[in-house]
């Protein structure tokens, strides 16, 4: 990246401080609606990234834990201005949401204790559930199809819902991580294979 | 009730991969673990997340975060589900920045992928069961919910025209709306 005096660095912080906040507060939809935005900000309309460094980024956001958004203005601010850069995008792409959210939460309950209010939102937790299985199936339908992935995915979904259902809960968190495990048992079994 | 608020999240924010959605199955197992809230305020939150801009999982973290402790529980989830993000990101972009590209990593990831649209399909699943069949385990009766089956048979369907006059899936917070207006006048 290009060497920068005192004045243009604080003069960057202030543009990555007003750039983030402006990508928190229009964009609906999460992470991947972000990315979009991102892009037409930072190739297209500043040139500050190329880009293979962009579609970088978004390998490394998209496959870290984390919300996409928030790795993705890490990862940028880094880029762009070092630690303090990393800093003043991830406050100014969460802050936005979190006053708006703040906001909302004061007069929430008061507002759900609306008869006609209660009745929509018993309309809308439905709704939600369509959401989630929509999103669900529209990251299968990305999924590689290998017999692994098919085979880890099948594993997942019956212990979850079978222990479920039996009363039993466990943590998806334990699920993740063994996931990940077979994927490398996998890959050292293959590459043992192949050695042979 | 902040350092729980603030671990809780950490510990969501550390694990959670593929996105906002990929951590609703974390943070339902946490908040009705905890008792923070119903399987029925849940999905009334994740509603507000989805129709206010920015991303899912922060504005979950901070209406989770206020219902439980005003602004400064905000403050605290907000903090806790960021701050893994933040230092993952920038050990990698730092110093490992080839981390992706060494072979146990994109292994590791190959698991974790299907196992996390897994735990999205199941969540959704059963949500619906409970929510709509009023099920949570197999010993229970089903008692439907015949007005959340119908709005959600009348959601699909809407999707599946709209998909094949438009080409793409109708917007979330469309949907949102719609099943507002059909939930205030089924209920009534």
């Amino acid at each position: 990246m290009k060497h920068n005096t005192p004045a243009q660095e604080a003069k960057s912080l202030e543009t990555l401080f007003f750039t983030f906040f402006k990508i928190g507060l229009f964009t609906f939809g999460g992470g991947y609606a972000m990315i979009a935005l991102l892009e037409e900000e930072f190739i297209q309309r500043r040139k500050w990234l190329d880009k293979d460094e962009f579609l970088d980024m978004t390998a490394i956001a998209e496959s870290t834990p984390g919300p996409v958004a928030i790795n993705s203005a890490t990862y940028l601010g880094y880029k762009l201005a070092k630690v303090p850069g990393a800093a003043t995008a991830t406050v100014a792409v969460c802050l936005p949401s979190f006053l708006i959210i703040y906001a909302i939460s004061l007069f929430f309950e008061q507002f759900t204790q609306l008869t006609v209010i209660a009745n929509a939102f018993k309309g809308i937790q439905v709704c939600v559930i369509y959401l989630i299985f929509s999103a669900g199936v529209r990251m299968l339908k990305a999924l590689d199809k290998s017999p692994f992935a098919t085979g880890v995915l099948a594993a997942v979904m019956l212990v979850m819902v079978g222990l479920s259902l039996a009363g039993v809960s466990i943590s998806s968190i334990l699920l993740i991580l063994l996931s990940g495990a077979a994927g490398v048992a996998a890959w050292l079994i293959g590459r043992r294979k192949e050695g042979k | 009730m902040f350092l729980k608020l603030f671990l809780t999240f950490l510990e969501i924010g550390a694990v959670s991969f593929g996105g906002g959605y990929g951590m609703i199955s974390l943070i339902r197992e946490k908040v009705l673990l905890n008792g923070w809230l119903s399987e029925a305020e849940f999905l009334s939150f994740i509603a507000v997340s989805e129709s206010t801009p920015g991303p899912l999982a922060v504005n979950m973290a901070t209406f989770i975060g206020a219902s439980q402790g005003g602004v400064l529980g905000a403050f605290c989830a907000t903090l806790g589900v960021v701050l893994p993000s933040f230092f993952i990101i920038l050990l990698i972009a730092a110093l490992i920045h080839d981390l992706l590209k060494y072979a146990g990593v994109e292994a590791f990831l190959s698991g974790v992928r299907p196992c996390v649209v897994a735990l999205i399909l199941s969540t959704a699943f059963t949500m619906g069961l409970s929510t709509l069949l009023g099920i949570s385990t197999a010993a229970e009766t089903p008692s439907p919910a015949w007005r959340g089956i119908g709005i959600l048979a009348l959601l699909a369907i809407i999707r599946l025209v709209w998909q094949k006059a438009k080409g793409k899936a109708p917007s979330p917070i469309g949907m949102i709306l719609l099943s507002a207006v059909l939930g205030a006048l089924l209920y009534q």
